[in-house]
């Protein structure tokens, strides 16, 4: 059996406020931060949705008015976890028999300090292009959670 | 130049966040007005501001639930006076060479 820690890439960023904006931030102002060229669909996003609820949905709205599943949230745990289904191929289409987790923990370190912690895991769903797709996702999360971190001291939900 | 003046220059560095800046400079400005009036995305709108944040030009206050940003008066005056201090340093280096253009020769034998 290959080992599970070949198939996770983990990454964390700290910031400037507290676990509820962040966790907030992160899921209800989704939009606010999600980076616009990381879509699927034909066209440019209108929103990035996360629903707010286990079993939620997880999509782009283009601005053509199309949607493209991204997931699922499997686990919902205000202000503190959230475990997020990515079901994205790597031909960047919605797969809904493909099964990876994203796993955010949001860990207080202060009144206004939040370290949050991503893990993406399953990733050997993938087969025989998981090294190539632990890569694209080992240096995409740094970026996006970058991101998110200037949403949430910036223009946090 | 201080480490004050560097960040601040570096984050004016960037013709996009010198176009949120001059615009902040005007009036407060919330992150979703910001991203009505320019064309990049409220995501990249956030990063920038975060940059002119970190760097001490703007600050923000909460309005109801939003958070709305402005320039930092301190900020914009101390960058002032250190473009003060810098043009009159190069005027006066300006004048010095115009008026003995002697002292302007070659220096690289020594």
């Amino acid at each position: 059996m290959i080992p599970a820690e070949g198939a996770i890439v983990r990454h964390s960023i700290t910031v400037g406020a507290s676990q509820e904006t962040a966790f907030a931030t992160f899921t209800s102002g989704h939009d606010r931060w999600w980076p616009r060229e990381f879509h699927i669909g034909g066209a440019q996003i209108e929103e990035a949705v996360l629903e707010q609820r286990e079993g939620g949905r997880w999509y782009e709205r283009d601005v053509d008015g199309s949607e493209c599943e991204w997931g699922k949230v499997l686990v919902w745990e205000p202000p503190s976890r959230l475990v997020l289904a990515w079901q994205i191929t790597g031909e960047w289409a919605y797969d809904g028999d493909l099964l990876t987790e994203v796993e955010v923990r949001f860990v207080p370190e202060g009144p206004d300090r939040t370290r949050v912690e991503l893990e993406h895991r399953l990733l050997d769903a993938y087969g025989d292009a998981t090294d190539q797709m632990r890569e694209v996702f080992d240096s995409g999360w740094p970026g996006i959670l970058t991101g998110f971190a200037a949403a949430a001291e910036t223009d946090p939900a | 130049m201080n480490a004050y003046h560097q960040a601040g220059l570096e984050a004016l560095g960037d013709p996009t966040r010198r176009e949120i800046f001059e615009r902040l400079s005007k009036r407060p400005l919330a992150v979703g007005e910001l991203a009505r009036e320019l064309p990049i995305s409220r995501p990249a709108v956030s990063q920038h501001l975060k940059v002119l944040k970190d760097a001490g030009l703007v600050f923000d206050r909460p309005v109801g639930t939003r958070r709305v940003y402005q320039v930092d008066p301190q900020a914009v005056e101390a960058l002032r006076e250190y473009f003060e201090v810098f043009w009159g340093q190069a005027l006066n280096s300006f004048r010095r060479s115009a008026e003995a253009p002697d002292d302007h020769e070659p220096e690289e034998n020594r």
